[in-house]
């Protein structure tokens, strides 16, 4: 292999990771506010139409890009109001949620299959996408690339040492422990979930507006369930979810590219091959139980209601 | 009156609170002075978890007035009560495991006082020296011991300026000794000023601690009074009301052959957070009350689990009547003559969305309730209703569903329901824990009767009284490991107390002569 090739592959592994960091991290903080979001698909798609109506009526890609953000929070007000304020159970409700979305995407999309984008452009860092191999690896790619990374560090830094990533984890952990310290329980996860609802509204946006500039009736491909697992295996750890998705961007693109070569496996093993390693790599990763129960929501799916 | 206005912290008067089919309180008014340790007393369903909720702010009276430091408020929620200057520490702790001390402490102080952790650990290392509570901020909380976990919860409070702290039965989780600490601490917070609302239904505690006492009965105000000037039974009497026979002391037996015997039992939990068994030695005799003393998470749970055969273990362990059981189920186990009272009334004792004559059937499926592969729910019912009559279950009738009995009267049920399946070895876990005055004189009465008619009995508690009263022999567990087992009237409560802290190795040979000496 050439170093053009080897530079093409990881290249290509940050684009492939970057939505499922978005959803995942998303999920993620819903979840250890206690509340277990399944509809992250349906989210997802309605991000993805939505942004993609967006530029193709405005052509504006800043304006669409918010646009996906709002309609992921909308879907997720839908579900928060449904799990949180009425206290439906989550699971119900957030597999609901999917079909929902899948459903009222396809209905919003119906015109706009077919149709090609420009997409949003990539923004080359200046003088760093100069380096040779790292420049073109790291620092030749679309903003949201960038930004998925800085949303990362927000993440990993509220739970790392905030007092709002504290308040969180309470909830998830004691719900009636935190209210008695009068934490509002029920504001807190309603945040959590809105905010999952736009970091999926936002990867939505990634996959209609950069990843392949085009609609298509479910184009998610299984994205938002993926992410789910992802948060599991990652122990609900930012740094593992990023770890993870990248992983699973690696591996999806080097069978691709091992399929080109002239290795004789079956492609249906190398289609394992990134839902293989991901699994092995994290479930290695968070052998340790207690650790793992540790960092484990312990109230989640549970809905909460303060006494009357 | 001006003058007494100055001294009172908290008056609550008219206060009503009605839940759906129950009063649980009606018109009570209750005065805290400053300074005072107010001693809530009243049995289970008297009403006063309620009135705390209420005074913290949790749940909003139906009625009522609540005057804080001369001045009538409507309480907002715990925040507000904690803006007061009210703290409570729950029976059951409202901690975060899965966080540390400091972070657990910071959480339930306004923003700005939290933003310095380096500070706020100083702070808590400060006060908890002050006050004689060790504490490493660093912890985390799953690490703790359960008297640890009580003082975080009263740091937490005391770390703001506090003007009444408000405890909800605080000694049943502790041994002897932690308790002595505990009081050591409020007595030095009731002279610095703190007034605390200590609530109970251990009369010897609410006497040593407490200048002032107002007793709940149904939801009423029954008495009020000066514990240091009337008798522990009087103070009873006001709980309980007429009708009821207070203590009793039971005749200790000997016991026969042996029961049971636990032969090298060790065993290692899944659970990350479980308690490793080692070697566990154990003889029981038909005809004897054998009680377990120690704090909650030693093992209780695990040893109860491998005695019900909800966890197995290699068959030699556990011997009951001259069979290797170890490896049994619970139903093959029952068969054998064995029967057990777990800790958790609903989920194991008893299905809660089932009624009490389905219950009935859970642990008696062997007996001659069935014919031919068919229920016979004629003599399922009969038997349902000989138990709720002869255990005297409060109840609508035998198709109540569990969850709508109280505490008590539910677990009156499941121990008449284990005791009149005429058990050769039955293991009760907790027996009267959370039960009222009345319903735990009615268990411990049956429990000696079963005794009498020659069953071996294991009773795991933490009300060492009880041990006690009702045990024949007694030992204690402490981190996955047994103390030796004497008669009880061999052991004193230091001795108990330094097997409950795991110290029993040395003096194992003569604990009577210890006894003397701290005599």
């Amino acid at each position: 292999m050439d170093i053009d090739l080897i530079t093409n592959i990881l290249f290509a592994t940050f684009k492939t990771g970057t939505p499922l960091i978005l959803i995942a991290l998303g999920e993620m903080v819903c979840e250890k506010s206690g509340v277990l979001n399944l509809g992250q698909e349906g989210m997802l798609l309605v991000g993805a139409v939505v942004g993609f109506i967006a530029a193709s009526v405005t052509g504006n890609y800043f304006l669409a890009t918010f646009c996906a953000i709002f309609a992921g929070m909308g879907m997720a007000f839908l579900f928060g109001y449904l799990s949180i304020t009425l206290a439906s159970n989550q699971v119900a409700t957030g597999l609901a949620l999917t079909i929902f979305g899948g459903g009222l995407s396809a209905f919003l999309g119906t015109n706009y299959i077919g149709i090609g984008l420009e997409g949003i452009q990539v923004w080359s860092v200046p003088l760093l996408s100069d380096i040779p191999v790292i420049g073109k690896v790291l620092f030749q790619h679309d903003p949201l690339v960038y930004l998925t990374l800085a949303l990362f560090a927000l993440v990993f830094w509220v739970f790392r040492s905030t007092r709002l990533g504290l308040k969180i984890r309470a909830v998830g952990e004691n719900p009636e422990a935190a209210n008695a310290i009068g934490i509002n329980v029920q504001q807190i996860r309603f945040m959590a979930v809105l905010f999952g609802g736009a970091m999926t509204g936002l990867a939505g946006a990634y996959l209609s507006l950069v990843y392949t500039p085009m609609w298509s009736d479910g184009m998610s491909a299984g994205r938002g369930w993926i992410a789910l697992s992802l948060v599991v295996f990652a122990s609900w750890k930012a740094e593992r979810i990023l770890l993870g998705a990248y992983l699973f961007g690696f591996a999806s693109i080097l069978h691709l590219v091992l399929q080109g070569t002239r290795f004789e496996v079956p492609p249906n093993i190398m289609a394992m091959l990134p839902y293989a390693a991901t699994i092995i790599v994290l479930v290695w990763l968070s052998s340790d139980a207690i650790k793992t129960k540790m960092s484990a929501p312990k109230s989640i799916g549970q809905p909460y209601r303060p006494l009357a | 009156m001006p003058a007494q206005e100055s001294t009172m912290r908290l008056h609550l008067s008219g206060i009503r609170k009605e839940y759906p089919g129950c009063l649980a309180n009606d018109d009570i008014e209750l005065l805290v002075n400053a300074g005072e340790t107010h001693a809530l007393l009243g049995e289970n369903g008297a009403g006063k978890s309620t009135l705390m909720k209420i005074i913290y702010g949790v749940i909003k009276p139906d009625a009522g007035k609540i005057v804080w430091q001369g001045e009538a408020i409507q309480m907002n929620g715990p925040a507000h009560a904690r803006q007061l200057g009210i703290g409570m520490v729950f029976q059951h702790f409202s901690l975060f495991e899965t966080l540390t001390v400091a972070e657990n402490i910071a959480l339930s102080l306004p923003a700005d006082e939290s933003r310095d952790m380096e500070a706020l650990s100083e702070r808590i290392r400060e006060i908890s020296t002050h006050y004689g509570m060790a504490l490493d901020p660093d912890r985390h909380v799953h690490t703790l011991s359960v008297g640890a976990q009580q003082r975080v919860e009263i740091v937490r409070c005391l770390l703001q300026d506090i003007k009444l702290l408000i405890l909800d039965e605080p000694t049943s989780v502790l041994t002897p000794q932690e308790v002595r600490e505990l009081f050591r601490t409020l007595k030095t917070l009731a002279a610095e000023g703190c007034s605390i609302l200590f609530i109970s239904h251990k009369l010897d505690e609410v006497t040593e601690l407490c200048n002032a006492a107002t007793v709940l009965r149904n939801g009423r105000v029954t008495g009020r009074c000066n514990p240091q000037e009337v008798s522990s039974e009087d103070l009873a009497r006001m709980m309980v009301g007429e009708d009821t026979p207070l203590n009793q002391n039971y005749q200790k037996a000997e016991g026969g052959e042996t029961a049971l015997s636990l032969n090298n039992l060790s065993f290692t939990p899944e659970d990350p957070f479980g308690v490793t068994l080692n070697n566990l030695n154990l003889k029981v005799k038909a005809g004897e009350i054998l009680g377990i003393a120690g704090v909650a998470g030693n093992g209780q749970d695990e040893l109860c689990a491998l005695l019900s055969g909800e966890e197995t273990t290699s068959p030699e362990s556990i011997e009951l009547l001259g069979q290797n059981i170890g490896a049994m189920s619970p139903d093959q186990r029952r068969r054998l003559g064995f029967a057990f009272v777990p800790e958790e009334r609903l989920g194991r004792g008893a299905v809660p969305n089932m009624s009490l004559v389905e219950n009935t059937l859970l642990s008696s499926s062997h007996r001659d309730l069935k014919a031919n592969g068919w229920i016979n729910y004629r003599k399922v019912r009969e038997f349902a209703r000989d138990i709720i009559e002869k255990y005297n279950v409060k109840c609508a009738n035998e198709y109540a569903q569990a969850k709508s009995l109280s505490g008590g009267n539910l677990q009156k049920f499941i121990i008449g329901r284990e005791i009149e399946q005429q058990p050769k070895l039955l293991v009760c876990s907790h027996p009267t824990w959370g039960v009222d005055i009345g319903a735990a004189i009615l268990i411990r009465h049956a429990l000696i009767q079963l005794r009498d008619e020659g069953a071996a009995i294991i009773v795991v508690s933490e009300d060492i009284d009880e041990l006690y009263q009702i045990s024949d022999r007694i030992g204690a567990i402490c981190d996955g490991q047994l103390s030796p087992v004497k008669p009880t009237q061999d052991v004193g409560i230091e001795t108990l107390g330094q097997w409950m802290a795991g110290q029993f190795g040395h003096d194992s040979a003569n604990p009577s002569s210890l006894e003397s000496a701290h005599a």
